[in-house]
């Protein structure tokens, strides 16, 4: 009830009025006008600002501001390190490439050597090989030639004695006396014709 | 409660606006008044404020690990959008100045913040919070201006690159610029601070209507429970606009006190 009646007696002061006498608040504990306005809490508020930022300001540049720079530095080291890491890696694979490649190169090259040496050689024998058979087949052709020449020769005697003594039988049945000597000259002499 | 005995001067069946209410600076402990180093709440809030910030910053970097955290990634977020804006802004001369504009920032941040949860006391909804801040950047940046550049300073009201005959007229309005900037800087942010929560109070008054009248109160309360989760929205926004751009005032300040010419 008591508090009814002052705020009863108070209804009709107006706010201006006790803004004006330098109140915040009226008797209920409301505010009046902006208690942004307030002169009383000012000094209170900037108090404590006042020691807020300095706790904010020594917790940030102490402790929080370095460590958070150090991770970011840190984070960019291990970057740096990997990628650099990255390409070395990169580097020795395209190393191990080129050397795969040239072991390959070299492989091939070498397995062509081969390949012709032992064509070389393959040719090597069968050129031999050809050049005896060659050698072999002359030398029996020849000895086949002097065997014909020899058959021919025989052949050829052959003839030869079976004129005369035809020629021979030939002049006695006509009865002529065959000079021997006449007769083989005139044989010889038809043969050569 | 003060409030309670506030609000029933109608026995409960009146909307009952007091939007300034929230702002209202009161000891926590005991019904005394408000000294300088009466533990209020101010001194709450601020306090829950540096709480959140070690946790953000320090506990929530603690594991520095080089594949982070989620707290841990939020902490570098904010420590790499400050320190790019400084550089950016104002140059790469100004990183010493770094660890002052983060603890600007990180503080408003924070304050904007837990001010938006209900029934919290937004300490940056002050002006003579703001103002603190503001002069301190004001007068720092003047004195260092003075420092780095000796009266080769006082060229940052000289444009040299307008037509001669305006540069004196520029000159009077540079400077009266100049001595502006402390005054705005502050007052932007204690003011938006200040309306939006203003706002959503007087939305909130409304919301009560149904309870009073069901005919009119269908309508309205609805509409305001609408309207002051738009404007929460909103001043989710505002929270963090409003700190980045009181921090990137800071940073303008700088450049022109580290490089004065234009």
């Amino acid at each position: 009830m008591a508090t009814e009646t002052t705020a009863a007696a108070e209804g009709h002061v107006s706010p201006l009025a006790l803004e004006e006498a330098g109140k915040c608040v009226d008797s209920h504990g409301g505010a009046i006008g902006m208690p942004q306005l307030c002169g009383d809490w000012m000094g209170n508020q900037i108090f404590w600002l006042v020691v807020t930022l300095i706790v904010i300001y020594f917790v940030l540049s102490r402790i929080a501001l370095p460590r958070i720079a150090a991770v970011l530095a840190e984070r960019q080291g291990t970057i740096t390190n990997d990628l650099a890491a990255a390409e070395d890696l990169k580097v020795k694979a395209v190393e191990a490439e080129e050397a795969y490649n040239k072991a390959l190169a070299d492989a091939r090259a070498e397995a062509q050597n081969i390949v012709a040496a032992t064509k070389a050689e393959i040719k090597g024998e069968i050129d031999d090989a050809i050049a005896k058979a060659d050698a072999e087949i002359s030398a029996k052709a020849a000895e086949g030639e002097a065997k014909i020449a020899e058959i021919r020769a025989g052949a050829m005697e052959a003839v030869k004695t079976v004129a005369k003594d035809t020629a021979k039988e030939i002049v006695a049945a006509m009865g002529g006396k065959a000079d021997a000597k006449t007769v083989t000259a005139a044989i010889t002499a038809r043969m050569k014709g | 409660m003060a409030t309670d005995t506030h609000g029933a001067e109608g026995k409960g069946l009146e909307l009952v606006f007091h939007p300034m209410d929230q702002f209202i600076v009161k000891p926590l402990f005991g019904d005394g008044g408000v000294g300088t180093f009466t533990i209020t709440n101010v001194t709450l809030w601020m306090a829950l404020t540096v709480l959140a910030i070690v946790a953000l910053l320090v506990l929530g970097t603690s594991g520095r690990s080089t594949v982070p955290s989620r707290v841990q990634s939020i902490a570098e977020l904010a420590y790499g959008f400050i320190r790019k804006m400084v550089e950016d802004v104002a140059g790469k001369d100004a990183l010493p100045y770094f660890p002052y504009i983060m603890t600007l920032f990180i503080f408003i941040v924070f304050s904007n913040f837990l001010g938006l949860l209900p029934g919290a006391f937004t300490t940056t909804s002050h002006i003579a919070v703001t103002a603190v801040m503001a002069m301190a950047v004001f007068l720092a940046v003047t004195i260092l201006g003075f420092v780095k550049n000796g009266f080769g300073f006082l060229s940052v009201f000289w444009i040299s690159s307008a037509p001669l005959p305006l540069r004196p007229i520029l000159a009077l309005i540079e400077v009266i610029s100049y001595f502006v900037r402390p005054v705005s800087h502050s007052i932007r942010l204690a003011g938006n601070m200040m309306a939006g929560h203003a706002v959503i109070k007087v939305f909130a008054a409304f919301a009560p209507m149904v309870l009073i009248s069901t005919g009119i109160g269908l309508l309205v309360t609805p509409l305001s429970i609408i309207a002051i989760t738009a404007i929460y929205a909103l001043e989710v926004l505002v929270a963090f606009i409003q700190a980045y751009v009181f921090t990137i005032l800071t940073c303008v300040y700088l450049k022109d006190a580290l490089h004065p010419h234009h």
